[in-house]
């Protein structure tokens, strides 16, 4: 290691003062900005409230709604009458409407056992009493004092009530004891009846069977054909609405497209006199310009909102909305973009005694229409992204399906199944706009 | 563009003095394909914008041509009938025009600052609405900056991890903001957090990839030297790529508070609170001098947040004229 005396130091340092005798801004500015970003978390901490927010939060419902993102379940209720034991599916049981699953045996003593997750999650239920068996052990609960009582220890994962026992299976599904009644429910990974619903002849078919239904099969509705049968069947599906839900993402897509396009129309002419380098009217050019402004802050969520008025809910008002907020963005773009040109080809083409409408078609349009092109391209994909939000404050498209679902707080699959959708779609997009774009712009994609 | 028919090239190799004829030919013909190929598109354009506005019009509830008079309807709902309204809504001042219902009734909500001083609902929802969105950018900075030079092409310490990387924010961008906010207000009750939560997942995955793309536009010089010198990849990035990105990584974020303002309005509006829902319900409810007085402060505030960062990102990077992205 070499040792710099004190004088080679000193001169080093008369040498280079602007690296060793920096200004204050210079030395602690960086210092400065995360301390003050620091102080701004607190300050938002406190705002926001969040310790309570955090302390009161329902994190246990993260595991059970994200489950329910991927799985479906059936909740059998077992009734205990003087006659015996009752089974009752729910109404819109995934199984259908005569449900005999091989999980419920019904024992020779008259007793039903059922097994929640295979041998080892099992509960059996006959007059008296309720076995649970989870977690290796087995637990009675006794029935037969007017409220259910857990004969001997009470497992962690028992909690007792009142008036019922709750035990808490995991994934597998709870069970609910109370004197009179047991419910059960019992969790299957997967989407229950995604092709066919409860109502359809073709429901719990096999996929062969289906099949050869639809090829060959004697018609199951007399008049029309098993093929457009099975075609309806799916389309109005009752759980899973695919039609609904297909034409609803039809419609953010188509609700992006026009009000991209309408928006690059109205913005093309308009960006010609924004421009101060084509437009020499400093007045006009303003005006324009700040009317862009005005159109993109309003925002497109108030543009919706207004034109639901106007026209009522639906895919017109977002298409409407898209329209007010893009002539804004893209003429902002556009005019930037002219801006930019290359001004010679326009010299060049005016010094030929061209009138100001060729100048422009042939001295300004080949050197911009790729970049508008390109543009728009991108604002169409962020429009379709954008597109499911104005949705849900009723302008149509998916969102407000998508909101629906989430309110009632029991289809989170449904939800599941539209955001596969719009990812889907949102991919595909960012895939066919790339490609366009780098033809157009002459780039390799990467 | 190159010339269609291949046996033209080889015989103008061979034949170095083309006829003008032959050049003007090939010079016909390309225009010809170039011309078809523009109406087509046009055409298929137009196709499409014919039968798109055809779906949108049935699948709306009230149909273009017979709404298109009552417009402007909601801009007649909308002027109010004394303008000082818009006034005493925004200072939440009591209107002498309330006389029964809701609509000029604006004494409703004052938040109490310091005894009998308050400031009225609507600046204290906008403060949430601005909140909401500086704390989003601020989350979407840090954690957009580490990603971004994980995922440049030039830095990315592997490259899987880097595929990984991209892809995870390309998700992020994706995914539909109202269903992580719908997830967060089932959990966290419905607020201004779960807009927060909503919001900064976004901007973590829109401003990772401008990140990177200015990452990958660094001069490499600097990280050379320090590699020469035995730098790890953590100082290499510190010292060598920091110092170049930062005023740009800095305008982009700027850039960001300014649609993240917006967002944090939308997403409000679908139940995240601050300024959107009360905008909302006073549109949905028809109270027309609120509303104007609502928009009229959105619009100020969002006109002034654009003023104030595009003033610091011209004092940050100069006259740099910077794409508007979503």
């Amino acid at each position: 290691m070499t040792v710099i005396d004190a004088n080679r130091m000193h001169e080093i340092e008369l040498r280079y003062p602007d690296y060793f005798k920096r200004s204050f801004r210079q030395r602690f500015g960086g210092l400065m900005i995360v301390i003050a970003t620091l102080l701004y978390g607190v300050y938002a901490t406190w705002f926001f409230d969040l310790p309570k927010l955090l302390a009161e939060a329902h994190w246990e419902r993260v595991g059970l709604y994200l489950s329910q993102w991927v799985s479906y379940d059936v909740q059998p209720e077992f009734r205990i009458g003087d006659t015996g034991i009752t089974v009752k599916y729910p109404r819109f049981s995934p199984l259908g409407d005569n449900p005999h699953p091989d999980w419920v045996v019904n024992n020779p003593d008259g007793s039903v056992s059922v097994s929640v997750s295979g041998e080892s999650r099992t509960v059996t239920v006959s007059k008296t009493e309720a076995v649970v068996t989870a977690h290796g052990i087995t637990v009675p609960v006794e029935l037969s004092g007017g409220a259910p009582k857990v004969v001997g220890p009470v497992p962690s994962w028992m909690t007792v009530y009142d008036d019922n026992v709750l035990a808490d299976l995991g994934f597998a599904g709870d069970v609910s004891i109370s004197a009179d009644r047991v419910k059960i429910r019992k969790r299957f990974l997967g989407w229950a009846n995604f092709v066919f619903d409860t109502q359809s002849p073709f429901f719990d078919k096999p996929a062969g069977e289906v099949l050869s239904l639809i090829v060959s099969g004697p018609e199951l509705k007399p008049g029309q054909s098993n093929l457009s049968l099975a075609f309806d069947n799916i389309w109005y599906n009752s759980a899973w609405q695919h039609g609904d839900v297909w034409t609803k993402l039809f419609q953010t897509i188509v609700m992006a497209f026009l009000g991209t396009l309408l928006g690059a129309l109205a913005a093309f002419p308009l960006a010609f006199l924004a421009a101060r380098n084509i437009t020499p009217n400093r007045l006009l050019n303003q005006v324009l310009k700040r009317s862009f402004d005005f159109l993109r802050s309003v925002d497109m969520l108030i543009w919706a909102l207004f034109l639901t008025r106007a026209f009522g809910p639906g895919p017109l008002a977002g298409s409407g909305a898209i329209f007010l907020t893009e002539t804004g963005t893209l003429g902002k773009l556009y005019s930037e973009g002219l801006e930019n040109i290359d001004n010679k080809p326009r010299e060049g083409i005016k010094s030929t005694g061209a009138s100001t409408m060729l100048t422009h078609r042939y001295g300004i349009i080949p050197q911009i229409v790729p970049v508008f092109v390109s543009q728009t391209l991108y604002q169409w994909e962020s429009n379709v992204r954008g597109a499911t939000i104005i949705g849900a404050v009723g302008a149509g498209g998916i969102g407000l399906k998508l909101w629906e679902s989430m309110r009632t707080n029991a289809n989170w699959e449904n939800v599941a199944y539209m955001v596969l959708l719009i990812l889907m779609v949102v991919f595909l997009f960012d895939m066919a706009s790339n490609a366009l774009r780098h033809r157009l712009m002459g780039t390799k994609s990467h | 563009m190159t010339f269609a028919d291949p046996h033209s090239q080889t015989h103008r190799a061979q034949q170095p003095q083309q006829s003008a004829h032959e050049i003007g030919e090939a010079w016909s013909k390309m225009v010809a394909r170039r011309r078809l190929y523009t109406g087509l598109g046009l055409l298929i354009l137009f196709v499409a914008f014919v039968s798109s506005v055809k779906f949108a019009d049935e699948s709306n509830a009230g149909h273009f041509i017979e709404r298109l008079p009552h417009l402007f309807d909601f801009v007649s709902w909308l002027v109010p009938k004394d303008w000082n309204d818009v006034w005493r809504a925004l200072f939440d001042i009591e209107s002498p025009n309330h006389q029964t219902g809701e609509e000029y009734n604006f004494a409703l909500g004052r938040v109490p600052v310091w005894g009998s001083f308050y400031i009225p609902e609507y600046f204290e929802l906008m403060i949430i609405t601005i909140n909401i969105a500086l704390v989003s950018t601020i989350i979407g900075v840090v954690f957009a900056m580490p990603l971004s030079f994980l995922a440049a092409r030039n830095l990315s310490p592997s490259s899987p991890l880097r595929i990984v990387v991209k892809r995870f924010m390309e998700f992020l961008r994706a995914f539909p903001e109202i269903v992580i906010a719908g997830l967060f207000a089932a959990i966290l009750s419905i607020g201004p957090v779960a807009a927060i939560i909503a919001v900064s997942l976004h901007t973590i995955g829109a401003l990772g990839k401008l990140f990177y793309e200015v990452v990958e536009n660094i001069d490499m010089k600097p990280d050379e030297g320090m590699k020469a010198v035995g730098a790890s990849w953590a100082e290499r990035v510190r010292f060598a790529a920091l110092p170049q990105v930062l005023p740009n990584f800095m305008s982009y974020a700027l850039l960001r508070l300014e649609v993240n303002v917006r967002a944090s309005t939308i997403i409000g509006a679908v139940g995240g609170g601050g300024i959107g829902e009360e905008l909302k319900l006073s549109i949905s409810r028809g109270f027309g001098a609120k509303t104007v007085a609502l928009v009229l402060l959105l619009f100020i505030t969002i006109v002034v947040v654009d003023q104030f960062s595009a003033w610091l990102r011209r004092r940050l990077v100069g006259e740099h004229a910077f794409l508007l992205q979503h």
